[in-house]
């Protein structure tokens, strides 16, 4: 074997000459791995030693009441925020606490924040076209064109979130829950691995609540998905698998019947729920 | 309108196939060639007859117009309400006068074969490093274009990494145009103190005085009024011009799906203060000075009720309102100079009242309702 040779062949490749966006590892299962998790404020633990796995293509539902962290959650998985201890591993490759926003953003973790800000005096087309995964530097972005590809794969998520007939209107002119649903269209058009939606039903009316229901499923085994929803009708719905969460850590996991029979869970939420209803 | 696709044409030609671009290129090139024809070719006394004067004004117009579209591609589509844009179109001016003034070479008061009166005036012994280079023509127009474009760069640059924007960048940039104003009435700058650079003669060869010239310059800058229209068209009908306008809207959502908003508001802020000392370029040498009144903060006001006027986010409403609301002035100043101001104040409180999204939105709406009209008689006949 020349010397040439000997240095062509690698039996290992290090870390960091591996691509930086190399693509998501699910081999072992989980494509999100939260592990004794903590964050705490001047001393208040917001979390506090969570444990949380979420499996690829499933569809998970958080639920707890006000200050459980559902939110602190989120900013963690996204890089919003900093935990104090603990490790939170994308696939188990992307270790998300070495990683900025944006970085995880690309990675293919999309966020859909509580109220809806869509792009009022671009078209719904517009919308998606500029949520699209693409070369977002600047020359790029001026020299775009449209390509038939491009509007092929528009066209398909107009289909989904059901806004095709809408797609040359301003989004400024669309309902709540269309803007709702345009925003969840414009994080698939990044093509994301794990959604992250925060109360999608919030201000929906029954139907427009059973439209998100459908598309949320009907997202799920493509993309995972975890839906943070205080909406007790809607959760019970959708969910196959439901995480309860109470101060910052996991109360209680399972089928959303189980959960609702579980005493700690009666006695911190539902039950207080029902005495209100009540 | 129509619904529309992104298009997919090649960006800087995509202008060229919308009818806005179409009509707006027919209607300026139509009027250089009527008031060209109505200057050269119909005799002296006769009404219709054009003359040098009104020429050389027109002329001052269309620079003003190329600074008001300037101003209105950050602000209209970018959300970034520029108080101090004056300041571009001025230094803009500047790199045009001191080309000038180095023309002038030994005809000057003092004779002085390099030096221009002023600095003779004030017993300097040799021409400042920044004078250099300004005696060839090419130099001194790259640096119409690069002066104001690295300015605007430093400037944008720190301004938009910490991002400010609103009412903060406004303010600053007023202040801007402030400073520099301060700073060039002071002789110690090297640019001619409060009387800034006048008495120019030649422009590439070209008697600035004589009447072919005025016309030359009037027709180059009704070119570059078409070119930089057609170039910010260009930006805003791109996929960075809905980058622009999504950033105008919701600027951390923007930046929330990928893009680097700052980047882009700093590349479009340069092209436009670029575009500003294009037109402050074409200025000086129609007007025949260039003084530190260009920098003052009162001016770049100004140049945004013209836009707001015209209608903003629409280009040609910067254009319309730039040319109307000049011509007036030029008018009211003749008739009753006191009341320019209050008649300004009046134009923009009524047009603010009455149409809020400007002449050009009075222009659409018409166009709207023909559009419908057509649509109407045509169910009717079917």
């Amino acid at each position: 074997m020349s010397l040439l040779q000997s240095f062509k062949t690698r039996d290992r490749v290090f870390e960091f000459m591996a691509p930086a966006a190399s693509p998501v590892d699910v081999r072992h299962g989980p494509i999100l791995y939260m592990e004794d998790v903590t964050v705490s404020f001047d001393g208040f633990k917001a979390i506090n030693k969570l444990n949380l796995t979420i499996d690829d293509g499933e569809l998970r539902c958080i639920i707890g009441p006000n200050g459980a962290g559902k939110t602190t959650m989120m900013d963690i998985i996204t890089g919003k925020t900093r935990p104090t201890e603990g490790s939170v591993w994308f696939g188990s490759r992307h270790n998300l606490l070495n990683m900025n926003e944006p970085e995880i953003a690309s990675l293919g973790i999309g966020r859909k924040f509580q109220k809806p800000t869509v792009f009022e005096a671009l078209s719904v087309f517009e919308n998606l076209e500029l949520a699209m995964a693409a070369d977002k530097r600047i020359f790029p972005t001026l020299t775009a064109r449209m390509t038939g590809e491009i509007k092929d794969r528009i066209d398909e998520v107009l289909e989904t979130i059901g806004l095709t007939q809408l797609r040359f209107q301003p989004a400024g002119i669309l309902s709540h829950g269309q803007k709702q649903w345009l925003e969840i269209g414009m994080l698939l058009m990044q093509r994301p691995r794990l959604l992250l939606v925060d109360e999608p039903v919030a201000g929906m009316t029954e139907q427009e609540m059973e439209r998100t229901a459908e598309l949320l499923t009907g997202l799920a085994g493509k993309q995972s998905v975890v839906v943070v929803e205080h909406d007790m009708g809607f959760v019970r719905s959708i969910a196959r698998k439901v995480t309860v969460l109470h101060q910052g850590s996991v109360l209680a996991e399972g089928s959303m019947d189980q959960v609702s029979c579980d005493p700690k869970v009666v006695e911190v939420y539902l039950g207080a729920d029902d005495e209100e209803a009540a | 309108m129509m619904p529309q696709l992104p298009s997919s044409r090649f960006w800087l030609t995509r202008p060229f196939g919308e009818r806005t671009t179409q009509v707006f290129l027919g209607v300026l090139f139509t009027a250089l060639l009527v008031v060209t024809v109505l200057h050269v070719a119909v005799p002296q006394g006769s009404p219709l007859h054009v003359n040098a004067y009104t020429v050389n004004l027109f002329g001052k117009y269309l620079s003003y117009a190329l600074l008001a579209v300037a101003v209105d591609l950050v602000w209209g589509y970018l959300g970034i309400l520029s108080l101090g844009h004056g300041a571009f179109f001025a230094i803009g001016g500047y790199a045009m006068g001191m080309y000038l003034m180095r023309q002038i070479g030994d005809r000057g008061t003092y004779g002085h074969p390099v030096l221009p009166d002023f600095m003779v005036f004030l017993n300097w012994e040799s021409l400042p490093w920044y004078w250099q280079g300004f005696d060839m023509a090419w130099f001194a127009f790259a640096m119409v274009l690069l002066a104001p474009g690295m300015l605007a760069l430093v400037f944008g640059f720190l301004a938009f990494r910490s991002r400010v924007t609103g009412v903060y960048l406004s303010i600053i940039t007023q202040a801007l145009t402030f400073a520099l104003m301060l700073a060039f009435f002071r002789n110690e700058m090297g640019f001619g103190g409060n009387n800034g650079l006048t008495d120019f003669r030649e422009l590439l060869g070209f008697n600035l005085r004589s009447n072919d010239t005025r016309l030359g310059l009037f027709l180059a800058t009704g070119v570059a009024l078409a070119m930089g229209y057609i170039l910010c068209r260009a930006i805003v009908t791109s996929k960075l011009g809905r980058v622009c306008v999504a950033t105008r809207d919701a600027e951390a959502r923007t930046r929330f799906i990928g893009y680097r908003v700052e980047r882009f508001q700093l590349f479009v802020f340069v092209v436009s203060a670029m575009l500003a000392g294009l037109a402050g370029a074409l200025y000086v040498p129609q007007v025949g000075i260039i003084n530190p009144s260009e920098f003052s903060p009162l001016f770049s006001i100004e140049i945004v009720l013209w836009v707001a006027l015209g209608g903003r986010a629409t280009l040609y409403g910067a254009v319309i309102g730039a040319i109307l609301v000049n011509y007036a002035k030029t008018i009211f100043t003749g008739v009753m100079p006191d009341a320019w101001l209050f008649a300004l104040g009046a134009m923009f409180v009524l047009v603010t009242v009455l149409l809020p999204k400007g002449v050009a939105g009075l222009l659409r709406k018409r166009r709207r309702a023909v559009e419908s009209d057509n649509a109407g008689t045509k169910e009717a006949i079917a």
